[in-house]
């Protein structure tokens, strides 16, 4: 949102209709949806970079992570305006406190994608290679970016269901990484000349693991919005027994 | 003076968790009926608001709760108002005793054009025979409880009507507190107040919940979520939903409650 259409806005304050309310709400919800979309983008790129070994196009990930952040600020300054002017009850308080948690996670999303593109630009600096985990850093990052994806949608479209069965992803993705640092472990222990590319790759994963963790964090900001309830720091497993898997 | 015996009997059972229940409430006002089938819980010591939109019927189940109503003709309520085990509704109910019990505070400050002192002390003489010193006790007591002593306490002998309105609705809750209600009924009493009166009063309320079961009428839906323990919302006469006010305003159980909560009714 640029300064003058913050100025247009400005000049309808007067008006305190609903339908100005309303129109609050969701311009902040098109923003999040526009930040999801440039986080999938990011990651998208950030994992092709370092699958393809791209020095330039991981540089352009690790730039673009500034635009994430001036979004989560002004994100952020959308939300606290919209409480002090509008004092939101019930879902709609639900909604705004939720936004505000996921831009956070958001914005560490963004973070750790750019770890993804560093760690393959620093990869590439070296001249060792190890082919082997490739292919399941592309599962393991495969899998991070469809929790991303399910938990935008979900968030978008208060889908409850899809949110619980994305929670439920992500215990693959932490087997997966525990899986890989496992075989990287022998490859450093084997042939230590492996270990400065070797951790390369754990930096990625780990990144990418966590990219599973903040979408999970989403998906129970998603059942906060729908059902009112806070189930973080709970067993899904018992919590929703139904959990579509 | 047989009223104080009544009282001091009833002063025994403020101890208790005394409440007011409504069972199958019905109002009338001549043909036209106002509140349909109120079934709702008043709790002890805590602070239960009534809010939804204009013409509701929110005010009117406040005024039937002391027979307020009873001062006009054509206006009647059916069914059962249960207080300290009798129904208030009922023809041989002392209406007096029964409102020096159930206190109310109206939405305009309304003091009498007398001096502060006279407006307190005023109320207490219909129910009790205090000495001067006594009185004198009871007043500053009443002033002190409201929250104006520290205003008035060196002026009492200055007209009433000489307070600002935030001072002159304090002083409406000194002489509603002074004859010692166990109920005080507040009928919007900070629609007529600026924003810092307002924040006065309801510290007040939340003071006074201590020893005082309140029931309050708001339109300012925010007052109603910063001051109340239980909240009622009402449309059209019925209680849509009831409930602890955190979970009214947080996540209501109705689409309807949540609609006028948000703003979105129409």
């Amino acid at each position: 949102m640029s300064d003058t259409n913050d100025r247009a806005e400005n000049g309808m304050w007067t008006e305190h209709s609903s339908k100005q309310y309303d129109l609050d709400l969701e311009a902040i919800r098109s923003q999040v949806l526009l930040m999801g979309g440039l986080i999938e983008k990011q990651f998208r790129e950030a994992m092709a970079a370092f699958l393809s070994g791209d020095i330039v196009r991981a540089e352009k990930v690790i730039r673009g992570d500034e635009e994430i952040n001036r979004l989560e600020v002004a994100l952020d300054g959308a939300c606290s305006q919209l409480i002090v002017r509008r004092q939101p009850a019930a879902n709609d308080l639900r909604t705004v406190m939720a936004t505000s948690k996921v831009i956070t996670d958001l914005e560490r999303i963004g973070d750790e994608i750019t770890k993804i593109a560093r760690s393959g630009r620093d990869m590439q600096s070296r001249n060792t290679l190890i082919i082997n985990n490739f292919q399941s850093i592309k599962v393991i990052g495969d899998h991070a970016g469809g929790m991303l994806h399910d938990a935008l949608d979900a968030f978008a479209r208060k889908d409850r269901d899809l949110a619980i069965k994305l929670m439920g992803m992500d215990k693959v993705i932490d087997h997966e990484f525990h899986e890989m640092m496992r075989s990287l472990i022998t490859y450093m222990t084997d042939e230590p000349q492996t270990i400065a590319p070797a951790l390369d790759i754990l930096w990625a994963a780990k990144a990418i693991e966590r990219v599973g963790d903040h979408s999970t964090n989403i998906a129970e900001y998603v059942i906060y919005v729908v059902e009112g309830r806070d189930i973080r720091h709970m067993d899904y497993m018992k919590m929703f027994p139904e959990r579509p898997l | 003076m047989p009223g104080n015996t009544a009282t001091s009997d009833q002063a025994a059972d403020m101890t208790t968790d005394t409440t007011i229940q409504i069972s199958n409430l019905d109002f009338y006002y001549g043909d036209f009926q106002s509140l349909k089938n109120i079934n709702l819980t008043i709790p002890a010591k805590k602070v239960t608001a009534f809010i939804g939109p204009s013409g509701c019927g929110k005010s009117t189940l406040l005024r039937t709760l002391n027979r307020m109503y009873d001062l006009y003709p054509r206006q009647r309520a059916e069914g059962q108002i249960l207080y300290q085990g009798r129904n208030i509704l009922e023809p041989g109910v002392d209406v007096n005793m029964l409102r020096a019990r159930i206190g109310m505070v109206f939405q305009k400050p309304t003091p009498f054009p007398m001096t502060i002192y006279e407006n307190i002390a005023f109320g207490v003489r219909l129910y009790e025979n205090l000495s001067q010193g006594a009185m004198e006790e009871r007043v500053e007591w009443a002033l002190k409880k409201a929250a104006l002593w520290s205003e008035v306490g060196d002026k009492l002998n200055k007209s009433g009507l000489s307070l600002s309105g935030g001072q002159q609705q304090r002083l409406c809750i000194a002489r509603c507190v002074a004859v010692k209600p166990e109920v005080l009924l507040l009928d919007e009493p900070t629609s007529a107040l600026d924003p810092i009166s307002t924040a006065k009063i309801e510290e007040l309320i939340t003071e006074l919940k201590e020893d005082y079961t309140i029931a309050i009428v708001t339109h300012n839906m925010q007052q109603g979520a910063r001051c109340s323990d239980y909240t009622a919302y009402m449309y059209l006469g019925e209680v849509v939903e009831a409930g602890e006010t955190d979970q009214i305003f947080l996540r209501p159980a109705k689409k309807e409650t949540q609609d006028y909560i948000t703003g979105r009714f129409g």
